[in-house]
């Protein structure tokens, strides 16, 4: 019997009973479907993670001042400041793995215009700060290390202000704001960015030379750098490097003993992207294994079928027998049929999955990337359960006695 | 001095059921020659139905050498058995065995499928083996939207659909009415004249009485072995 009739006779037999062959693969497909979905949802947060950190700068290392410990208690991070403009310069000059670095003082202040106002976060920066976090200035230019040291009055501000304060699509280069009580000129204004891994609105920010903000804010420039260092490692290999580099160099500096804490603290934010990549992963992982057994129960359902449909047939396979059917014919018959159900069920599967991965990224706006490859793998996967768990009862049934066969009631 | 068609030489059949050992069938000597009509008769138990099996090739006799139409068919395997049935026999049961949900002319066409036989030849000779035995105008018809008499000529149609060298037929009427029964044993006689070798096993001696030769068969020995002037079976109305 050539291939596509043993497939013509094997269809046909399934669509006799339509609702048992769609119960029998209902197993298959939830189990296709919740796997192509679940690696859609994970496969989406994953690249999502990806691009929020790479929305945030790479190579990044935030180094935040020291605590400060009254009594036995320790206030956080911040709380006193340990760094020094001398430190940031040390950092930037003997430090080699490091590439650059600024300075971050900020501050939450009102920017007033004629007739508008806005609060917003107000940073005191160095020229390189944009560089580092890889941000773009739209309209305009970001201010020069002559302003850094002329304390000009010169402020580039995030797109969220602009909208707030002159509206959409203006174009407030030139014009002046009022920060606290001092006069700025806009000389910039920063591509938009959107919103962080935390939700937090890049674009709702300011940023004016940190001279300027030392001395209009904080009441002067004194030793201590009142804020944090925003530090670009060469490459992403060397960041860790970086960090242990800047971590020695700091200590020394601070004469901090050996077997002290330090009293500042280096944030890596690489190494935070890499453990909610991490936790994405697992969590993925762990789907997948649940969607993986759905699929086993689904094989089981197949063979449980297929077994039932052997007895069921004895009559038939008698008859097939005798008019010169020989075992290997038998075999492949129910074998394509268990094949055929597990295929489509496969199939199917894959239209529910994504589906419903795209249902769920239209509902709830989360972040969906369909794989063709998990498609690919587990139709191919729906097959080899179709095999695995068909060959016994087609086996069963190639063995069967034509006598014994034709007799049966 | 025609040619035996089926060589039956010292058959035993033994069955081992626990303790006890059935010898069915208990050195038995049987030799039919192309173009005989052969009854085979006896009571339950007299091993005919045993005697059937093994001439249809669906069993294989413990002792004793089968040749079938000049081969040795005693030691072949399943496959090589299904192959020869599928080639140069055709079977008639008394509860037809048709397959059910299927048309009257997939049912004749079964054989050729497995006998890799092409689609339209296939339907050609499915329908030429069909309208043999009056059965054209229900070719699209299931078995279920069929007259008894009606389903055993499929069943004959699907027997003769290969041209085989022997039909074996196992109580053929034993589910038809006296009427439709003599319809078919017509039919069975119509093939044998044509030059078909027809086997068949029945316990009622008015069936028997239609063949050309009569065996009789008891406790897995044969009794007895008489040729004779079989029975006309006269069909009412025409038949093709």
């Amino acid at each position: 019997m050539n291939p596509f009739n043993t497939l013509r006779v094997a269809l046909r037999a399934i669509l006799r009973n339509k609702l048992r062959a769609f119960l029998t693969t209902l197993g298959i497909v939830i189990g296709v479907g919740a796997v192509i979905a679940m690696m859609a949802i994970g496969a989406g947060a994953k690249a999502q993670v990806e691009q929020a950190f790479a929305a945030m700068g790479t190579n990044i290392l935030i180094i935040l001042p020291g605590s400060t410990s009254s009594g036995g208690v320790k206030g956080g991070y911040g709380s006193m400041p340990t760094l020094t403009w001398d430190d940031l310069a040390a950092i930037r000059t003997e430090v080699g793995t490091v590439k650059q670095a600024a300075p971050s003082l900020r501050s939450s202040m009102p920017v007033v215009s004629e007739d508008q106002n806005w609060t917003t976060g107000v940073t005191g920066t160095s020229p390189e700060y944009f560089d580092i976090r890889n941000w773009p200035i739209a309209l305009g230019s970001p201010f020069s290390q002559a302003d850094v040291d002329g304390g000009t009055k010169v402020i580039v501000l995030g797109q969220t202000v602009v909208d707030k304060i002159y509206g959409p699509s203006a174009n407030p280069v030139g014009q002046m704001v009022r920060v606290g009580s001092t006069p700025f000129t806009i000389i910039g204004v920063t591509a938009k960015k959107g919103q962080s891994a935390t939700g937090q609105d890049y674009d709702d920010a300011a940023f004016i030379p940190f001279t300027t903000f030392a001395h209009k804010v904080q009441g002067g420039l004194g030793k201590f750098l009142q804020g944090q260092i925003m530090v670009e490692a060469m490459s992403s290999d060397s960041t860790s490097r970086a960090q242990q580099d800047i971590t020695a160099l700091l200590r020394d500096r601070h004469h901090v003993a050996p077997g002290e804490d330090d009293d500042f603290s280096i944030r890596n934010l690489s190494e935070i992207a890499d453990a909610r990549q991490q936790g994405t992963q697992t969590m993925t992982l762990l789907l997948a294994s649940v969607a993986a057994v759905s699929l086993l129960v689904g094989g089981i359902g197949i063979m449980n079928i297929m077994l039932v449909s052997v007895t069921e047939r004895t009559r038939e396979i008698g008859i097939r027998m005798a008019v010169g059917a020989e075992p290997h014919h038998i075999l492949t018959q129910f074998l394509i049929e268990a094949l055929s159900l597990s295929i489509a069920g496969g199939f199917i599967g894959v239209a529910f999955g994504v589906g419903t991965a795209t249902w769920l990224a239209q509902r709830f706006h989360w972040p969906v990337l369909i794989q063709p490859d998990v498609i690919a793998v587990s139709v191919g996967f729906s097959g080899l359960v179709g095999i695995v768990f068909g060959i016994y009862p087609a086996r069963k049934a190639s063995q069967l006695d034509p006598i014994d066969a034709l007799r049966f009631e | 001095m025609r040619e035996g068609v089926i060589e039956l030489t010292d058959i035993t059949k033994v069955y081992h059921t626990g303790d006890v050992d059935l010898r069915a069938l208990d050195g038995v000597s049987l030799h039919v020659e192309s173009g005989e009509f052969v009854a085979i008769m006896g009571s339950s138990g007299s091993g005919k139905s045993t005697m059937m099996n093994i001439i249809g090739c669906l069993d294989r006799p413990t002792q004793g050498t089968y040749i079938l139409a000049g081969q040795n068919v005693s030691g072949m395997s399943r496959g090589e058995l299904a192959r020869i049935r599928n080639h140069v026999l055709g079977f008639v049961f008394q509860q037809f065995n048709l397959l059910s949900r299927t048309t009257a002319l997939e049912n004749v066409e079964l054989p050729l499928e497995y006998g890799r036989v092409g689609g339209r030849a296939r339907k050609q000779r499915a329908t030429a083996a069909l309208a043999r035995v009056g059965l054209a105008n229900r070719m699209h018809h299931h078995p279920n939207q069929l007259s008894g008499g009606q389903q055993q000529r499929v069943a004959i149609a699907r027997a003769i659909v290969n041209e085989p060298k022997v039909i074996l037929a196992d109580e053929p009427t034993g589910a038809l009415d006296s009427r439709t029964s003599v319809d078919v044993m017509a039919i069975f006689q119509g093939l044998w004249r044509a030059g078909i070798t027809v086997v068949l096993v029945t316990h009622e001696a008015e069936v028997a009485a239609y063949a050309s030769r009569v065996v009789h068969m008891k406790d897995g020995l044969i009794l007895s072995d008489k040729t004779q002037e079989p029975k006309l079976a006269a069909p009412e109305g025409a038949m093709a």
